[in-house]
Parts: structure tokens; C-alpha cells; sequence
């Protein structure tokens, strides 16, 4: 992340110097402040919202219910998590959110599932192979029907919007298996 | 189907919760007490999310005011464009891990000006539909738990993205 930072910053700002863009740069850099503050605000509502409800599975036990049912699922993408670990439920939620295309929910549930994962975390700061395998499968965005784009395709008048939808899962089916064979291999070399 | 799943989307949510407050008092919590606990933790987490937040918004928005994603998508425009991509595709698959709401703003330009039914859009649509926000996913779930020793996770991300985009465009292809 360091790197990838540095090269950004860097690369913009001499792109910046000889473009003349350099009044467009310095503007998008508060622009980017006032971004992150806006998201993070409404992260705020959202996450303490679910943190007050995963509070309850928790106080009930429920969590760990859930945990005991999913476990043959998870477990086979998450070798080290013990028993009925409150973390499968977290993860579990999570991907059923995503599925469902739920962002609001499935954020909001990934922090807890991070958090959760970081509680078996023997070395703070750094990360473990269940955080990485967690946050690929994330970034591999497992959706079963992309509502917002057939919202804006039916918006622009396409004629059958919902033809995307087989494509689409087919494309992310596809790209998300491949993310995972890509983190082992990396896996493999790195270890 | 569509619409049975897009039921199925808004109730889940509503059982989910009503479930977790029955079944709490049946256990005999006290759901109300229990979800302010809960909820206390909220600004905690955010406090530790924000600063990541605000480093990688920064250097993205920076680098796309700069003329420096410019050139990136022109470069892997030269790339594609062999393989008969539109350059609307391209850009879009450069802006979708980068930013959600400019990757939204982004697809529903493409579809104004190329129409709802060309090539551009369709491809747009499946990269929309099978990518996410890498970057932000990254900064929010590592900034949760103060992850700094990352080690191969970022260029993982980014070689899933990059083939990511080659697999919708083939979809795309097949498919249209």
C-alpha cells in the first residue's frame, strides 16, 4: 500500500506540473478530504447500526448458532478459525449481504468480520491469510443481480435491462475464482 | 426471477432484524440495552477508518484530476484496443476500483451518449456488475483493525482486478 501510494502521489503531481492541471490538483486534494469525511459520516450511522444488532446475536448466543451452522461452508475457504468462532457468522453474513446486494449491510458486517478475524490475530498490525482470503473474496464483489446497473439501464430505455444479469454473474463467478487462485499462487511463492 | 430475488432482497434485511430482537428475548437479553452497547462502538471504528479513508481519497482523486488517469487509460486503451474494446470500457474498468459513486456517474454517462444497447454500455454494464471498489474495500477493512504489514495482499488485488476485466470482456463478447 506504501508503494502503490507513494507511485500515485508522486505520478500525479508530475502529470499535474506538465499538463498544467496544477490548479485541477491541489483543488481535488481537498476535494478528496471533504469525500472522505461525507463517507465516513454515513459509515458511521450505518456501521453503529449493525454493531448494535450483531451486540444482541451476540448477547443471545445467536452468533455462535449461526457460527456452528455455516461452519462446514466457511471453514473450507478458512482453514484456522476454531470452533464456532463468531467470526464465521460475521462472514457469513457478510457474503449473504453481498450476494443479496446489500452494500449498506455487507460494509457494516465486513468491519465486523475484520474485527472478528483480528481477535485471533497474534500479531496486531499485521495481517492474517483469513483477513487476505476475506477481503479478496470482497473485492471480487459476488452479487447475484447488479441492481443498480439495471436500474440505469432500464432508466436510459434499454429494452430487456435484465440481460446483463446471466453475463454479469458469469463474469463475477468467474473473476472471483480466479482472485483466489491468484492468492494462493501468490501464497505459494511468498511464504 | 428478477423481481422474486429483488423481493427477496428487501425482506431480508426485516427478518433478519425482527429474528435476532425475537430470539434475543426469548433468551432474555435486553435487546434495547444490548443494541446501544453495541452501538457505542460505531464512532470508535470510524475514527480509525477515516484516516485511511482520507489518504487513499486523496491520492485518488488526485490522480484522476492530474491527467495522470488519463494517460493510464489511454495506455491500456493501445492495450485493448486489438481486442476491439471500446475506449468507454477502458475507462471504466480503470474507474470502478478507484471510486464507486464515479464509476456510477461514469456508466450512466456511457449510456447517455453510446445508447442503452451498444457495445460500450453492455461491456460497462458487466464490468459494473462484476467489479467493486477495490481501494475503498481495502482502506475501510484494513483501517478497521489498524492493519499496516499488508505483505502480498495489494498486488493480489490488483492482478484479480486486471483479470477481472479481461473476463468481462469476454464475456461481453461471447455473450453480445
Amino acid at each position: 500500500m506504501n508503494v502503490l501510494w507513494l507511485i500515485m502521489i508522486c505520478v500525479s503531481i508530475v502529470f499535474a506540473i506538465f499538463t498544467g492541471n496544477l490548479e485541477a490538483f491541489t483543488k481535488s486534494i481537498f476535494d478528496g478530504a471533504k469525500a472522505a469525511v461525507e463517507v465516513s459520516l454515513f459509515l458511521l450511522g450505518i456501521v453503529s447500526v449493525w454493531l448494535g444488532i450483531t451486540r444482541i446475536l451476540e448477547d443471545s448466543g445467536l452468533i455462535y448458532r449461526i457460527a456452528h451452522l455455516f461452519k462446514p461452508l466457511i471453514c473450507r475457504l478458512f482453514k484456522n478459525i476454531p470452533g464456532d468462532h463468531p467470526s464465521i457468522t460475521a462472514i457469513t453474513l457478510n457474503v449473504l449481504a453481498n450476494l443479496f446486494g446489500l452494500g449498506n449491510a455487507a460494509t457494516p458486517l465486513g468491519i465486523k468480520a475484520m474485527q472478528e478475524l483480528d481477535a485471533l490475530n497474534g500479531e496486531k498490525g499485521a495481517i492474517t491469510p483469513e483477513m487476505m482470503t476475506f477481503i479478496v473474496i470482497n473485492t471480487a464483489s459476488i452479487q447475484l443481480i447488479p441492481f443498480s446497473v439495471i436500474g440505469i439501464l432500464a432508466g436510459y430505455g434499454h429494452s430487456n435491462p435484465a440481460a446483463v444479469v446471466f453475463p454479469v454473474l458469469i463474469a463475477t463467478t468467474i473473476s472471483a475464482m480466479t482472485a483466489l487462485l491468484v492468492l494462493a499462487a501468490f501464497r505459494k511463492v511468498f511464504r | 426471477m428478477i423481481k422474486q430475488v429483488e423481493y427477496i432482497s428487501l425482506l431480508i434485511i426485516p427478518l433478519f432484524i425482527l429474528f435476532t430482537v425475537l430470539y434475543g428475548t426469548f433468551k432474555k437479553v435486553r435487546v434495547y440495552d444490548s443494541f446501544v452497547v453495541g452501538a457505542k462502538e460505531g464512532p470508535a471504528i470510524i475514527l480509525k477508518i477515516f484516516p485511511y479513508l482520507l489518504t487513499i481519497f486523496v491520492a485518488i482523486k488526485g490522480f484522476q484530476a492530474s491527467g495522470a488517469f488519463d494517460f493510464v487509460r489511454d495506455a491500456f486503451y493501445s492495450l485493448f484496443a486489438f481486442m476491439g474494446v471500446p475506449i468507454e470500457a477502458v475507462s471504466m474498468a480503470i474507474v470502478k476500483p478507484l471510486s464507486g459513486s464515479a464509476s456510477t456517474a461514469l456508466f450512466a454517462d456511457i449510456v447517455k451518449t453510446t445508447g442503452p444497447e451498444s457495445l460500450a454500455t453492455q461491456m460497462s454494464a458487466i464490468i459494473m456488475g462484476s467489479a467493486e471498489t477495490t481501494f475503498y474495500v481495502l482502506a475501510v477493512y484494513l483501517g478497521a483493525v489498524g492493519i499496516r504489514k499488508t505483505r502480498y495482499l495489494v498486488p493480489v488485488c490488483l492482478v484479480a482486478d486486471f483479470i477481472g476485466i479481461v473476463v468481462a470482456v469476454i464475456v461481453t463478447k461471447w455473450f453480445f
